[in-house]
């Protein structure tokens, strides 16, 4: 029991050691902070803050445009990373330079961008509105923003699971007698199943948490187009803390949930990688 | 089902792969497509199975009488096991094997304990039943090919090609490997075409041997043909090490290395030539014998093995190299500074003015 197991790499302790360390600094203990914060309130009084109707319609507005984005850029960011990767094509560089953008801007500029473009009198919305399709200051217009800067994280961890994909798999696939759709459905899509999760998770965990890109085009109405950040951000400016605190812990225990449930979905798309 | 291939030419860009190749398998036969790497073996199998298409306008592909040029990969009715066994490793041994009968067409597909049974068949054929339920990962090498194999005969194809089948594994699972695919195809007689670059390989395994050379084929026929009267200077040379030298062949002698021999079957040629012995073709003794030799000292024994080999320097400077068996090495007493005699046994001589024709002339 006592005898120390000597791996190759080295650093084990110390490398440990450092990841716990900053773990704790800088992701543990803060959100520690969050709680304590909250729990000024008590049980009841937190319950009471996250249960007013105001606050509810933004957590449905936040969790729901989230995931329907992240759906969304499951499609769109698939499309993105397979031509990408399979295609050759005039300009290829720049696009794949393009896919970064959302990653780069100021999300405030991404946010005043979309507005500008779908508002009713922009370039896009003008031609929206007649159509009964309003897009700014509505939710779409949220899930909109939180589409785009969702669709870097599932483009970039696609790409690699997509390079790795061996050519020959299809062919193996072709001559057995699958056709293109089975194919994509039997072995293109379960072999990446895993970075697609990835990706999606990593979209949605940022949308869930977006601000800057969807506060101008959103409109902040209460009850319609206001999102949870937002709310907490007018709580602190009414010298609220404790009902701040309280609502960003909800969210952080929701946010926990769903990326754990994620987690142990992905171990389980994974299970054919032991013993690799 | 006997596979025919017609006029196939393939050029990638400025490189022409296949230049004009005419290929028949009969029905039932194990046929090896044998080349260094680049003499498109590989691509002559892969336009038989319609991963890939001939040039426009050249050459058809037959399976029996008809005509399966245009026809598309998934409906071949091939099976094909890849070098690096291009398994689906999100599917257990049992779902790889099943895949080409879960993705026929409703109305065609065996029902599922019919599919259960014929998987487990396989893979109790393959000896892998066992394993049915691990996923591709946790499988060694040769039981990866295994299950390619498997794979490939679930859709129970008329014809069956093999791309360097052993080529990833290690000498000894492919000795082992080759014996048995050789059993599986006695077993079937499913015909089948394997592409390999090792010669023991082609000769041990295949019905008939095809060698091919920068995008043509150099002869055709079984492994005795093709080994002991090789048409070309490529097939000699490629199927087995040589002695080479230069020489001349005048009414009926070939003279080479300050000796000169009856050219026996060779005797028409006329002119320089080159001549190729076998290293294990060398006559070696210690007196001179009454027929013309060479004379040479033994510069290196190495005995470890069934064969011994040497490794002799001529009088004139050149170095020879030569197997005998380990008896006659022990009866002559040879060690490193003996003076020998060398003749070969046998001889093969080709016109050396014939230049060995280049692609796309």
């Amino acid at each position: 029991m006592t005898r120390r197991h000597v791996g190759v790499l080295p650093g084990f302790g110390p490398t440990l050691g450092i990841t716990v360390f900053m773990v704790s600094a800088v992701v543990v203990i803060p959100l520690m902070g969050l709680f304590v914060r909250s729990a000024g309130l008590g049980f009841g009084g937190v319950w009471e803050t996250v249960t007013t109707p105001r606050v509810l319609a933004a957590f449905r507005l936040s969790f729901g445009a989230s995931l329907i984005a992240a759906a969304i850029n499951a499609v769109i960011g698939f499309l993105v990373a397979w031509t990408l990767v399979r295609y050759e094509f005039p300009g290829k560089r720049i696009v794949d330079a393009l896919v970064d953008l959302p990653f780069a801007l100021p999300t405030a500029v991404s946010g005043i961008a979309l507005t500008a473009l779908f508002a009713p009198q922009g370039w896009v919305g003008r031609l929206l509105a007649p159509l009964g399709l309003p897009v700014a200051f509505t939710p779409l217009g949220v899930t909109l923003a939180l589409i785009f800067i969702g669709l870097p994280f599932v483009v970039r961890t696609l790409q690699p699971a997509l390079m790795d994909l061996d050519a020959e798999v299809e062919e193996a696939a072709a001559v057995l007698g699958a056709g293109r759709w089975q194919i994509l459905g039997r072995v293109v899509l379960p072999t990446v199943l895993p970075a697609l999760l990835t990706g999606v998770t990593l979209a949605f965990a940022r949308a869930v948490g977006e601000y800057g890109s969807v506060v101008f085009i959103s409109g902040n109405m209460p009850h319609k187009t206001e999102i949870v950040p937002l709310l907490i951000v007018a709580k602190l400016e009414q010298y609220d803390y404790a009902g701040a605190t309280a609502i960003g812990a909800v969210m952080l225990v929701l946010s926990f949930a769903i990326l754990l449930a994620v987690n142990l979905l992905q171990g389980w798309t994974g299970r054919h990688r032991e013993g690799n | 089902m006997s596979i025919e291939a017609r006029h196939i030419t393939k050029t990638f860009g400025a490189f022409r792969a296949l230049d004009d190749v005419g290929l028949t398998v009969p029905t039932g036969r194990l046929m090896a497509l044998l080349g260094p790497s680049g003499s498109g073996k590989t691509t002559l199998l892969r336009i038989i199975a319609g991963l890939e298409q001939a040039d426009y306008g050249s050459g058809q592909v037959l399976f029996d009488d008809a005509d399966v040029t245009v026809r598309p990969v998934r409906r071949r009715g091939v099976g094909f096991v890849f070098q690096h066994y291009a398994l689906f490793r999100h599917l257990t041994v049992f779902d790889n094997v099943a895949f080409g009968l879960q993705v026929r067409p409703r109305k065609e597909r065996p029902d599922k304990d019919e599919i259960r049974k014929r998987v487990g068949d396989l893979l109790r054929m393959v000896q892998l039943d066992t394993l049915a339920d691990r996923y591709p990962g946790q499988l060694s090498g040769g039981q990866r090919q295994r299950v390619a194999l498997a794979r490939a005969l679930a859709v129970e194809p008329q014809v069956l090609l093999l791309d360097e089948p052993f080529g990833a594994l290690d000498a000894k699972v492919r000795k082992e490997l080759r014996v048995w695919l050789r059993r599986l195809h006695d077993e079937l007689h499913v015909t089948s075409v394997f592409v390999t670059h090792d010669q023991d390989e082609a000769l041990e395994v295949a019905d008939r041997v095809v060698v091919m050379n920068e995008g043509r084929i150099e002869q055709e026929g079984t492994p005795d043909e093709v080994f002991h009267r090789p048409a070309t200077e490529f097939v000699m040379r490629f199927l087995g090490e040589v002695n080479q030298f230069h020489g001349r062949v005048d009414a009926g002698r070939v003279a080479f290395a300050d000796v000169e021999l009856d050219a026996g079957d060779h005797g028409r040629l006329a002119g320089p030539a080159r001549v190729f012995v076998r290293p294990h073709e060398w006559e070696v003794s210690l007196a001179a014998p009454s027929q013309a030799a060479i004379r040479a000292v033994v510069k290196r024994v190495q005995s470890a093995g069934p064969v011994a080999r040497l490794e002799l320097r001529t009088a004139e400077g050149a170095l020879l190299n030569a197997e005998l068996p380990q008896e006659t090495l022990e009866r002559l007493g040879l060690a490193v500074g003996s003076e020998v005699h060398v003749t070969p046994r046998r001889l093969r001589v080709f016109a050396a003015d014939r230049v060995p024709p280049t692609p796309g002339v």
